[in-house]
Formats: structure tokens, C-alpha cells, sequence
């Protein structure tokens, strides 16, 4: 998947270089060989863990994570989550790249560092950050109406810290490559600063929306220290399926714990090769 | 017209001070200079995309110096097009009108005209992802020339096109100034490009403006006294 933090090569970007690429010669053979054998590492350590959990996973046990129901309601509540926080991450990654990336103003670096807070922090201390937050009065008040702590509305709020952060970095990476002469040349044209935004801007940013959407999915999927910090481990309750990992593995049922993550596994691939089809589609439109 | 008076642009350590310049109606100003003199500067200033610290500006005689870029009348064909990658070239010839909430019919007909005038109907449903250099500054020029502007900005519009489709774009310019009568201001570093269609050529120097004699660019080898201003001059020898 062609999506990272801050980083995004588009489709055109690795045709136009695929057509640059240099012969492969006889004597460049060992040099390039080196490299293979350096990368294998890590690409036979990916196969590996998925390969491993394959191998010993009983399927008995994974069909069990769906006819549970205390494991059911983990799957649902981590997809149903995941969704909310992937909606409210684009929804605020877009505006926030915008502004960073199309307009000079005065503490912008400043801003900028803030932004990587969420990235760098350790997810331990994001979680107990929020929870004490919420120990202030208008983190008293706030729960008075709406109650986030050990609650569903926790779970999203811890998800969407991390995953807000990442979606922001691949939407000004796309932001970035969008040519700032289009939106020049829209004003010229009559339109207002918001008109050249809904558009001209907008449309251009939507290849980006699909990368930033899949990679706030993917952080918030496996979110796992502030879940466990803020909304809690309740069953039934704010259990997600990265804490019936940790709770099964706690009480030494490995075996449903490697059911769990394999649907982990299964769900996860399944939403980043749709994501691709929807970014592809998008791509032709 | 166009009316530059005691101008100053500061744009961080760039700056341009007191420019003065003045373009008369319906005159083709072909703009060259040094990379990097000021001159893309002069014509976003004229288009309203960077703000004056000092100076007017005024446009066919109404000072715009306070006015948002739509409100002055001028078409923009940057370097490379810029054109709307999510757009159809039908969407690009009708955007100005769409903005201006023409009604539909009015558009389509405008559409029509324009895309039958640059030779580009056969586009009208593809976007620009795979339209030749060439169709693609077209579709810019079209898509300036719309909503029937006063002014036409052009800044190095054809820098990336080969010799053949270098020619005929010359030669539709030429037709768009004498079929509209719009006023051009024509940023090129390309001394064949300003030969062929500059009245008057005015050359930025050292952040100023100086005024030349067309016949100079053929007979010194070096009108501007600047290397950058041979880019592209690759052939005619002058």
C-alpha cells in the first residue's frame, strides 16, 4: 500500500519513474543482489508472523469469535469504531492540511510540531493524557452530557488521537503535490478563495482522501495502549479486538487469542485491498 | 491598459521597488528579464495574487489595486497550464461562466464557440491527463479567454513545447489578440517567441523596467545583457 506518514507516491509518480528505471547489466548483478538479501529480511519477517498465525491458528476457535457473543461484540465495536474515527479523522485532516499547507501564518512551525505530538507520543501517555483531561472541569462538564471515559465515545476519542495525526500528514503530502497554480488560476477566473477550495481544490485532494482514510483504518484498528487507558478493557462494553488480544493472552488462552488476531489479520487486508479498489476507481473518475 | 505606478513587492528577501510600467490598450507587451528579476511577480501582482506594499495598479484605467483577482478582468495561462486534472476540457472552457452562474444554454454555447475557435472540440470530453502539450495550453488559453477578459496573462506558456507545436501556437496567439483585441502581457525567456509577437518588448532590469527597441533583440547578441534570457533561443541565430 502505497500510503505513510507524510509520504505518498501516486500511480503516474511510479509509472513516470518505472519508464526512467535503468537496465539491468551483468555487473550490476551482485551490487543489486546485496540489496535483495538486505530486503528479504524483512519481507520473509512479514510473511512470517502472518504465516505463523496461519499455521497455528484452530479454525474451531475463529469460528468461535463469531458465535461468542462477547467476542462478536469486540469484532463489531472495532469495525464500527474504526469507521467513526477514520470519518472524523478525514474530516478533520482536510481542513487542518489545507490551512497548513496553502496558507502562511504566524506559529505555523510551531503548529506543525504540535501536529507530530500524537505520532511521537507514546500511546501509554496519550491515553492517561486524555483521561486526565477529563479529570478538568470542562472535562467534568463535558461528561456530564456525554460520557467518555470507559465508554464507547472514549474508545473513538482515543482511536482518533493517533489516527487523526497520520490522516493529517498524508492529506498535506497530498495537499503539497497539488500544483498551487489551480487555485490561482481559479481566482482569476472569479472565484472566491472557498469556491476555488469546494471546486477546484477539493476534487484534486480526493486521491489523497483514500491513503489518509486507509491509514487512520489501520492506526485506529490497532490502537491498543490509550484504548486500554481511557475506555478500559470492560467486556461487552469498550472491548475491541487488539484488548481481547491482550486479555486472552493474559490468561494464557493463546489459542483464542491467535483466533482473534487472525480475523485482525483477515478484516484488515480485506479493508486495505478495498480501499486500493476505491482508490483506483477514483483515480479513473 | 495596463498601469503599474511606483509599485513595491516584498516577498521575503525578494523585492521590487517602485516599478512603473505602462501597457496600452489592446498591445501585445512581451516581458523578458533575468530568471528570477521579477517577473512572474509583476504579472500575479497585475492578476491581484501578491499583495503591493506601496504603488497602483490600475487595469483598462479602473484602479484594481484593492480588487479580488475574479474582479479584474484578466484571463491567467501559466507555465505549465495548471489545468483542473479532475475536470473535462468542457468543464475548463465553461468554468468562468460556471462561477458567474451563467445560465446552462449560455454556457454550452460559449463552450462551443471557444472549443470550435482553438480547434479543440474533438477534446471537449477528456481530461487533461493525455492531452498533447499543445491541447493543453488550448485548453488554458480557452478557459482564460471565457469569460471574455480585458487582459490576457500568459507566463512562459509554451517553455515546454516542441518546435513544430512551438510554431503554431504562436501563430494562434497572434489570432486570439487580433480576433479580441485583448490587451497581452506575455512572460517568455524565448527570444523567437518575443520577436514574433512583441509590441512593444519590455525588458526587466536589475528591478527595473526598460523599454526596447524590438530591432535590438535581432542586431545585439545579448539585448538583456543576460544569460538566461538564451534559454530556449535555440535557433534563427539572433
Amino acid at each position: 500500500m502505497s500510503v505513510g506518514q507524510g509520504q505518498r507516491t501516486t500511480a503516474e509518480q511510479e509509472e513516470r519513474n518505472a519508464m526512467h528505471l535503468l537496465p539491468v547489466r551483468r555487473a550490476d548483478v551482485p551490487f543489486l543482489l546485496a540489496l535483495a538479501l538486505i530486503a528479504s529480511v524483512y519481507i520473509i519477517l512479514i510473511i512470517g508472523i502472518l504465516a505463523a498465525k496461519v499455521f497455528y491458528v484452530e479454525l474451531p476457535l475463529v469460528g468461535e469469535v463469531f458465535t461468542n457473543p462477547g467476542y462478536r461484540y469486540a469484532v463489531i465495536l472495532s469495525l464500527l469504531s474504526c469507521s467513526v474515527t477514520t470519518v472524523l479523522s478525514v474530516w478533520i485532516a482536510v481542513p487542518t492540511a489545507y490551512l497548513m499547507t496553502r496558507v502562511s501564518f504566524f506559529g505555523k512551525r510551531l503548529v506543525d510540531a504540535i501536529l507530530d505530538i500524537p505520532i511521537v507520543l507514546p500511546p501509554l501517555v496519550i491515553g492517561l493524557g486524555l483521561l486526565m483531561l477529563f479529570q478538568t472541569p470542562p472535562g467534568v462538564w463535558i461528561q456530564q452530557h456525554v460520557r467518555f471515559t470507559y465508554a464507547i465515545p472514549g474508545l473513538i476519542l482515543a482511536q482518533f488521537m493517533v489516527a487523526c495525526a497520520f490522516a493529517t500528514r498524508t492529506m498535506m503530502a497530498t495537499f503539497t503535490e497539488i500544483n498551487p497554480r489551480q487555485e490561482q488560476v481559479a481566482v482569476t477566473l472569479g472565484c472566491s478563495r472557498s469556491q476555488a477550495f469546494w471546486m477546484v481544490v477539493l476534487p484534486e485532494a480526493r486521491r489523497g482522501m483514500i491513503p489518509a482514510a486507509t491509514i487512520a483504518w489501520a492506526r485506529a484498528m490497532g490502537e491498543f495502549g490509550p484504548v486500554l487507558v481511557f475506555a478500559g478493557t470492560t467486556r461487552m462494553r469498550t472491548e475491541v479486538m487488539p484488548t481481547t488480544i491482550f486479555l486472552e493472552l493474559q490468561v494464557g488462552n493463546l489459542g483464542m487469542a491467535t483466533a482473534v488476531a487472525v480475523v485482525m489479520l483477515v478484516t484488515s487486508l480485506a479493508v486495505l485491498v478495498l480501499m486500493r479498489i476505491a482508490g483506483r476507481g477514483m483515480r479513473m473518475m | 491598459m495596463i498601469d503599474f505606478k511606483d509599485i513595491t513587492i516584498q516577498l521575503g528577501a525578494f523585492s521590487l521597488e517602485k516599478v512603473t510600467l505602462h501597457i496600452p490598450t489592446g498591445a501585445y507587451a512581451v516581458l523578458m528579464g533575468r530568471t528570477g528579476c521579477g517577473k512572474t511577480t509583476l504579472l500575479e501582482a497585475a492578476c491581484g495574487l501578491r499583495p503591493l506594499k506601496a504603488g497602483r495598479i490600475q487595469l483598462m484605467g479602473r484602479d484594481v489595486t484593492a480588487l479580488p483577482p475574479g474582479q479584474r478582468g484578466i484571463g491567467l495561462v501559466p507555465q505549465d497550464g495548471a489545468l483542473f486534472t479532475t475536470m473535462s476540457v468542457e468543464d475548463h472552457l465553461g468554468f468562468a461562466l460556471r462561477v458567474r452562474n451563467h445560465p446552462r444554454k449560455v454556457i454550452r454555447a460559449r463552450v462551443e464557440e471557444l472549443a470550435d475557435w482553438l480547434g479543440i472540440t474533438h477534446l471537449l470530453k477528456r481530461r487533461p491527463q493525455g492531452l498533447s502539450g499543445g491541447e493543453r495550453q488550448r485548453v488554458a488559453i480557452g478557459r482564460a479567454m471565457a469569460a471574455h477578459p480585458d487582459i490576457l496573462c500568459l507566463d512562459e506558456p509554451f517553455s515546454a513545447l516542441d518546435e513544430e507545436t512551438h510554431a503554431d501556437m504562436l501563430e494562434l496567439l497572434r489570432r486570439v489578440h487580433r480576433e479580441t483585441g485583448v490587451t497581452v502581457m506575455h512572460i517568455t525567456h524565448n527570444r523567437r517567441e518575443a520577436r514574433a509577437l512583441a509590441n512593444p518588448l519590455i525588458v526587466l532590469r536589475d528591478g527595473q523596467v526598460v523599454e526596447h527597441d524590438l530591432d535590438s533583440i535581432g542586431t545585439t547578441p545579448n539585448p538583456t545583457n543576460d544569460d538566461s534570457v538564451e534559454d530556449n533561443d535555440d535557433v534563427n541565430g539572433f
